[in-house]
């Protein structure tokens, strides 16, 4: 008994030295491979790390002369001041409509129209309509924004002349805050949901096709197919999808939205990263702009972590 | 779905199909009238566009946008400055990613795990806007071509699905024999993998491309030079704020409804013009998207 003690300690000692060895002799004969490393290392230290501890300014108040490191430290000051300030309020709930509105449409729609496309027996049309639907998701955001303006636009725009061709009056669809949520995330529906169906399709091509015989050859419908073949299969991508998705809550992008923006839908669409944009980089409240960030970040990750700990529990699919 | 025709489909499958085709045949067609719109546009009369409800051919055919927008000063420098940003940047992008996911894609590579912890932390935290910003106030390169190819070179997503692709398409014991042949890591990259990945490459090539091509916003944060703009920020000041810029005093001087009718044209052409380099691309490096995306995919 004692002597397997012994042993049982003894051993991982041994291990430690020789695998040192091992190891060290690997960094020899392979340093070319940790040169390479050291390149994308490199880039990361500098544009995603560098900027990291650049947040500590969230705390202070940044000016130029005193540098990050050597600015005032101010405390929670800069994060009372947002919590308190009179856009708060508007701002979070603009950045929650349409995300959470965005989501419970562009989580379903891809999933759905993948199952579409796997039912379709014609493999000419099948490669058709999937390359066609992929087109747009390559289109710029300026000119899609621009293709909105085409067609809700009121002086020449394709919708109000059709509508004032048949009578009607013309409608101010891109200045009317009603309207913003609704051109926002349908103008993005229509650019992504086809790619999005692209990882569904790849995790479809994976199902061994005797399953769908089997199913056949004992008279399943085809929604009895999907619902028991298909969907089970890509279950695990929907969930990893839907958390990635889910994470990105208070991330409204930034893009799209700056550039839909007027004078007269601001009451909806300004949304966190708007406001960090403006009070950053227009009005140069560093600081300030900072802390908005910062409070956006960290309110994404706490809903990432949450909801991938949910889908542990739930299922056995999740993200770590 | 091939072997399906051993079986004999019911009326219910029948309907199921009609109802499923009808169903992406009109769904195909919102994706695409947009589109078609906007070509036929450009190519028609801008006083008869909404003579009818639907614009299916051009109405009073003529090139008259494109000529006016191709003798845009603001448009040429944009559109050059743009195809110098997106060729330097996709290079940069595609060395940066490869020389990364290679290392990670060895089983044999010793600190995968803290690497590659190391980079999924920045997909979940960054900077944001204003350190990033001061980072490159630091480093000097406000303001000139630097900022619009080296911030970005790398995204770890891409990485990730380069390195999955390695792993399952890279056979071990090809690695293993060439290096007993006595090549180095390097000429194993070189010589072994990267020929073997061209659908990767050129899936790649295509995301960063495109993803380039497309920005205005790291134009708009971090270039004051109207010389260096490119196309993207160009087109937001013509599409979006509805000004064609300063070179052309004469359209934006001309307050009369045939001027005004000829911005609207060259809008559409505009459109057209800038999206044609990655139109252009796309059909090359559609037929990989199933290879090199899904396999990324299935695995990662």
């Amino acid at each position: 008994m004692a002597a397997a003690t012994a042993k049982k300690v003894a051993l991982p000692k041994i291990d430690k030295v020789k695998r040192r060895q091992l190891r060290k002799r690997y960094f020899s004969q392979h340093k070319t491979l940790y040169l390479m490393m050291l390149i994308p290392i490199v880039f990361t230290l500098i544009w995603s790390y560098w900027p990291m501890y650049g947040i500590i300014i969230a705390f202070k108040n940044y000016s130029p002369a005193f540098g990050i490191f050597g600015s005032p430290w101010t405390g929670l000051d800069n994060f009372t001041r947002f919590f308190k300030g009179y856009f708060f309020g508007n701002i979070i709930w603009n950045t929650l409509r349409i995300s959470i509105y965005g989501l419970l449409v562009s989580i379903p729609l891809p999933i759905i129209l993948a199952l579409m496309f796997n039912e379709i027996r014609v493999k000419w049309f099948k490669s058709t309509v999937q390359t066609i639907s992929y087109i747009p998701n390559f289109i710029s955001v300026v000119i899609i924004v621009g293709m909105i303006n085409f067609f809700f636009g009121t002086q020449n725009g394709v919708i109000n002349s059709i509508i004032t061709m048949f009578g009607g009056k013309a409608v101010d669809f891109l200045g009317s805050p009603g309207a913003f949520p609704h051109l926002y995330v349908w103008s993005g529906i229509w650019q992504g949901v086809g790619w999005g169906t692209l990882i569904y399709t790849a995790a479809m091509s994976g199902i061994p096709q005797d399953q769908y015989e089997a199913a056949y050859l004992e008279g399943a419908s085809r929604f009895q197919i999907i619902r028991n073949i298909t969907i089970p299969a890509i279950m695990p991508t929907i969930v990893i999808s839907a958390i990635l998705a889910t994470g990105g809550i208070m991330a409204v992008g930034f893009d799209k939205t700056f550039l839909m923006q007027n004078a007269s839908n601001l009451s909806t669409s300004e949304v966190l990263s708007t406001y960090v944009y403006k009070v950053g980089l227009v009005n140069g409240e560093y600081s300030f702009s900072t802390a908005v960030g910062l409070f956006n970040n960290v309110v994404n990750f706490i809903f990432l972590f949450i909801v991938n700990k949910f889908a542990q529990h739930v299922g056995d699919t999740s993200l770590w | 779905m091939a072997s399906r025709a051993i079986y004999k489909p019911t009326r219910g499958d029948r309907v199921f199909d009609i109802v499923n085709i009808a169903i992406i045949t009109i769904f195909t067609l919102i994706i695409l009238y947009p589109i078609i719109f906007v070509i036929m546009a450009s190519l028609s009369d801008p006083n008869k566009i909404f003579d009818t409800p639907l614009l299916l051919w051009p109405r009073g055919f003529t090139l008259k946008g494109y000529t006016e927008v191709l003798k845009n000063g603001d448009i040429l420098t944009g559109f050059g400055n743009a195809v110098l940003y997106t060729f330097a940047g996709t290079m940069v992008n595609l060395i940066v990613t490869t020389l990364g996911a290679y290392p990670l894609s060895r089983k044999d590579f010793v600190g995968k795990g803290p690497i590659t912890i190391f980079f999924t932390i920045t997909m979940f935290f960054s900077g944001g806007l204003i350190p990033t910003y001061l980072v490159n106030q630091q480093l000097g390169i406000l303001n000139t071509i630097w900022v619009m190819i080296l911030p970005g070179a790398l995204s770890v997503y891409n990485m990730i699905l380069m390195r999955t692709y390695f792993q399952a398409n890279i056979p071990n014991e090809l690695l293993e024999s060439a290096y007993v042949d006595g090549a180095n890591d390097l000429q194993l990259l070189w010589r072994v993998v990267l020929p073997l990945s061209t659908p990767i490459i050129a899936v790649m090539a295509m995301f960063y491309g495109v993803g380039r091509w497309n920005d205005y916003y790291t134009a708009m944060i971090y270039l004051t030079d109207r010389s260096k703009f490119p196309l993207q920020l160009i087109l937001r000041e013509i599409l979006v704020q509805g000004s064609f810029g300063d070179t052309s005093t004469a359209l934006s001087q001309g307050a009369d409804a045939q001027m005004m009718m000829l911005k609207l044209t060259m809008k559409y052409s505009v459109v057209i013009i800038s999206t044609l380099p990655v139109m252009l691309f796309y059909p090359v490096v559609q037929k990989y998207f199933e290879k090199g995306i899904m396999v990324g995919a299935i695995k990662g």
